[in-house]
């Protein structure tokens, strides 16, 4: 990872104007988006969104030649390039044709991403930025920090030192006030302008329109006082018919701003008149900028469906810390992340593609139904491939990959970690390990692993089998975990087979996009646990790896062609559920009883991103503990990131300190003395943060509690 | 479906009344222009785009009004405190109002005054965006706006703040008598 990029995020982690503002943001909008979409049917509206963009997506070249047909019919100039620097010619010929000294624009990043103000300022044209988030930072010198709201990252205060200095007179930061000051300098502009430039919504290849939403009315001045208007539209905005238009029109508002409709929808199908009489000059250049090429390949043309509306960003935990400028200078976020890796290159994204810590919150609000977690993996996976695994991953994967040495080093490493280690954790580490144990505390590694203390447990001889996959939070540092499952399955007259030959889930490769190592992960697991062919069951307790067991393998072989191996690899996902899920059923079929009348006091639940998201099993949990006797609090946020992501904590140790603080939070709110979860990475994180805050909230696996629940007989 | 148009509208800011006359509306309109001081000065125009109420109404009424202008230029109606215009359609699901704006003096009597009113066949009121779709073809309707509430922005610490580029205050006027498209 690049120096400056660390320090980027140093700096942004630490500016508490933007921490506060995004984070005020991102809560209040979690609500106020729910609100906006009651009645509507989320997932029908998204589906409907992905499939008209879709289809458009795979239908591009007919859809411009469609649009550029019926727009010209209608009396625009249509002008159609691959090139940004063709565009940014093309309109600088219209401004010299038309002697334009004064252009006035509304909000669009198409042509943030071709950088057109510099370049037609150096030409000696006026360009001013209306919308008024984009004239704050067009004053600051600054680029947007988010899609929708440019000047997110600026207090009122710096805003209005900002007004103060381009008016020559000291304002105050009252907002109305300053809001008023922007209304009657940027009149004065809309006035005068000679050309007014434009981005699109949607672009209508049927009718030859183009729509744009805005809520401040700039667009509407834009393309209504200069007597030449140019819009500029990424070729992704196309969609074929007019009817398209209502499923966006449905959801951008709503997922953008939270609101059922902006203040403006602006359709424009051709030249209108002028005050004077004349005809409006309208060109539209459709942009493409790689856009095509995106459209043709077979994963990331799903990022053709995006609509722009950034709820990917408003829910990132990651970019609420962080901010857009860390993400670099034209789009941010998640979907940023892949534009950038396209309509850059992708080497622009090789740090950034690293900030995405794999929760899944963007996927599940994306109304573009765009997998962008998934698509960020594919960024990663193909940077790897072009540029191989870094050093120090590579020796770590040799490490993992081979259980009996990775087995002697961590005892090992317990043994030399002594110094540090404080009962049942490592509170500090030296030197550049230091990171690591900043904010959150290190389970010690267990003096056995799991697989030593599986062999001394004596199980009963039970007709039915289960295989247990510890994973390794499990088997080196949590292996009591292991030891109360193998307690609940007895119970329930299920005997626990523990295949020595279990190695690590791969999920540390793939998330650093080292597919191949994955892959050999994912063949050697699938050889050890499917072994016991009797078995009903191949029972994991970590989210993660019941994931790898349950998708990633069968993805992974297909990412890089071993389609042979899939079947096999099914054989193992229809076998695997986790924990929570088959207790649950266990306890609903009366092979387990818990015990009645229990008044166990409080307890909240932390949903862990893998258990939520991918395998959608947030439920279970909360009936078991519900029914075993614990009062259900729910926490702020529930479903929200820890920030422990595996080897992110590792990689980026600041963001990951900064989730778990709010997380950590959110958890003493409730007031619950107790708080359980279905991930031992989960646990490791947060029990860590709670032991170096010094709370006494106990923090423990959902299998720790039902195990001292349950019924005897 | 009136009643869920008024009520998704006010809650985005905008005024509405309902009359079922023309002579009535009319009469809302001057006291209103009273109240708001239109006078012949600069910033205390009223300006009003053509339109089928304007061609229907008593000529007499309007044509008293000092500061009321129908001949409509940007400098006009930049100065103007109130712009009149009659949309065509309205969405009773999100409190929109759709006018075929393909004439500029309705675009500049909607954007440039700090006040909009617009007004409204109560009949055009329609269920939703897609039920409107029927209505128009924007082969011939070049430009087409929706207006839902006053001009808005939040761009600073996200505090919302109505009034930026253009009108702060919204005022719907429906007459019965209007009729309507549908």
């Amino acid at each position: 990872m690049q120096q400056e990029f660390k320090q980027s995020i140093d700096k942004a982690i630490h500016n508490k104007n933007l921490t506060g503002a995004l984070g005020k943001f991102s809560e209040a909008y979690k609500v106020n988006r729910a609100k906006a979409y009651e009645g509507i049917d989320f997932e029908a509206l998204r589906s409907t969104i992905a499939e008209r963009k879709g289809y458009a997506a795979a239908h591009v070249d007919e859809l411009c030649a469609t649009f550029k047909k019926n727009a010209e019919a209608n009396g625009a100039k249509v002008f159609q390039t691959k090139d940004p620097a063709a565009v940014r010619d093309y309109i600088l010929q219209v401004a010299k044709e038309n002697n334009v000294k004064t252009v006035v624009k509304s909000k669009s990043m198409a042509t943030e991403e071709i950088h057109l103000n510099p370049f037609l300022e150096k030409e000696g044209i006026d360009v001013g930025e209306t919308d008024l988030g984009e004239w704050i930072i067009q004053l600051a010198g600054q680029t947007p920090s988010h899609m929708v709201m440019p000047a997110i990252h600026l207090t009122k205060e710096e805003v209005s030192d900002l007004f103060s200095k381009e008016i020559d007179e000291r304002l105050t930061s009252d907002i109305p006030r300053l809001v008023k000051v922007a209304r009657e300098q940027l009149r004065e502009k809309f006035l005068q302008a000679d050309m007014g430039i434009s981005g699109a919504n949607i672009a209508v290849a049927e009718t030859g329109s183009i729509v744009i939403v805005t809520n401040e009315g700039n667009a509407r001045l834009v393309t209504s006082l200069p007597k030449i208007h140019i819009a500029v539209v990424g070729i992704e905005k196309l969609v074929e018919s007019f009817s398209d238009i209502v499923p966006i029109l449905r959801a951008l508002p709503r997922s953008a701003t939270a609101q059922l409709l902006t203040s403006y929808v602006t359709m424009i199908s051709g030249q209108t008149p002028n005050e004077e009489g004349s005809m409006k000059n309208l060109h539209i250049v459709l942009m493409d900028n790689r856009r095509t090429e995106m459209a043709s390949d077979p994963v990331f043309k799903e990022a053709m469906q995006c609509i722009r509306c950034a709820s990917c960003l408003n829910v990132c935990p990651i970019f609420r810390l962080v901010g857009g400028h860390v993400f670099g200078k034209v789009y941010t976020g998640g979907i940023g992340t892949i534009l950038t890796a396209w309509y850059d290159e992708m080497k622009s994204s090789e740090d950034i593609q690293g900030l995405c810590i794999q929760c899944g919150a963007c996927k599940d609000v994306c109304p573009g139904k765009i997998d962008i977690p998934g698509l960020i993996m594919e960024i990663r996976r193909r940077l790897v491939k072009e540029q191989g695994i870094p050093m120090l991953q590579k020796s770590i994967f040799a490490v993992v990959n081979n259980r009996r040495l990775f087995h002697s080093m961590l005892r090992a490493a317990s043994v030399a970690g002594k110094p540090f280690t404080k009962g049942k954790f490592i509170r500090h580490l030296p030197l550049f390990l230091a990171d690591l144990t900043d904010g959150r505390s290190l389970p010690a590694i267990a003096p056995k692993p799991f697989r030593d203390v599986f062999q001394k447990i004596k199980q009963p001889s039970l007709p039915e089998k289960a295989v247990f996959y510890a994973g390794c939070l499990i088997d080196f540092a949590y292996p009591e975990m292991g030891t109360a499952i193998v307690e609940i399955l007895n119970k329930a007259g299920i005997e626990v087979v523990f295949p020595e030959k279990q190695t690590c889930c791969g999920a540390p490769a793939r998330y650093n996009g080292a597919y191949e190592v994955a892959a050999k992960n994912a063949e050697d697991n699938i050889e050890a646990l499917l072994e016991q062919s009797d078995a009903t069951y191949v029972i994991s307790a970590c989210p993660t790896c019941t994931v790898a067991l349950d998708h990633e393998f069968i993805q992974t072989f297909e990412s890089i062609g071993k389609t042979e191996n899939v079947p096999r690899a099914k054989e193992l996902a229809a076998k695997t559920i986790d924990f929570s899920t088959l207790v649950k059923k266990l306890v609903d079929e009366g092979r387990l009883t818990l015990k009645e009348g229990q008044q166990l006091g409080k307890i909240t639940y932390h949903d862990s991103c893998h258990l939520k998201r991918t395998l959608k099993a947030d439920q279970p949990p909360r009936e078991l503990l519900t029914k075993a006797g614990y009062e259900m609090e729910e926490m702020f946020e529930c479903d929200t990131c820890c920030g422990m992501g595996g080897s992110y904590s590792l990689k980026l140790p600041e963001i990951s300190g900064s989730i778990l603080t709010r997380k950590l939070t959110n958890i003493k709110n409730t007031g619950a003395p107790l708080v359980a979860m279905d991930c031992p990475g989960c646990v490791m994180q947060i029990r860590g943060g709670m032991d170096q805050d010094g709370s006494d909230i106990a923090v423990c696996h959902t299998a720790e509690l039902i195990a001292k629940r349950l019924k005897d007989d | 479906m009136y009643d869920q148009f008024r009520t998704k509208a006010e809650g985005v800011s905008a005024e509405v009344h309902r009359f079922q006359t023309q002579t009535e509306a009319m009469d809302f309109i001057l006291e209103f222009m009273k109240q708001e001081n239109v006078s012949d000065t600069p910033n205390q125009y009223a300006v009003w785009a053509q339109c089928p109420f304007l061609e229907q109404a008593d000529k007499g009424k309007v044509s008293d009004v000092n500061g009321l202008y129908f001949d409509i230029n940007r400098e006009r109606a930049n100065q103007a405190r109130v712009g009149i215009s009659q949309v065509d359609w309205a969405l009773a699901d999100t409190g929109t109002l759709v006018q075929d704006a393909s004439a500029i003096d309705k675009r500049l009597v909607s954007t440039l005054p700090s006040i909009h009113i617009a007004l409204l066949p109560s009949s055009a009121v329609l269920p939703d965006m897609a039920s409107w779709l029927s209505c128009v073809n924007p082969k011939n309707t070049g430009y087409i706006s929706m207006i839902t509430g006053p001009s808005r922005t939040a761009d600073i610490e996200r505090v919302l703040t109505i009034g930026v580029h253009g009108p702060e205050r919204l005022v719907i006027v429906c007459v019965d008598e209007l009729g309507g498209d549908n």
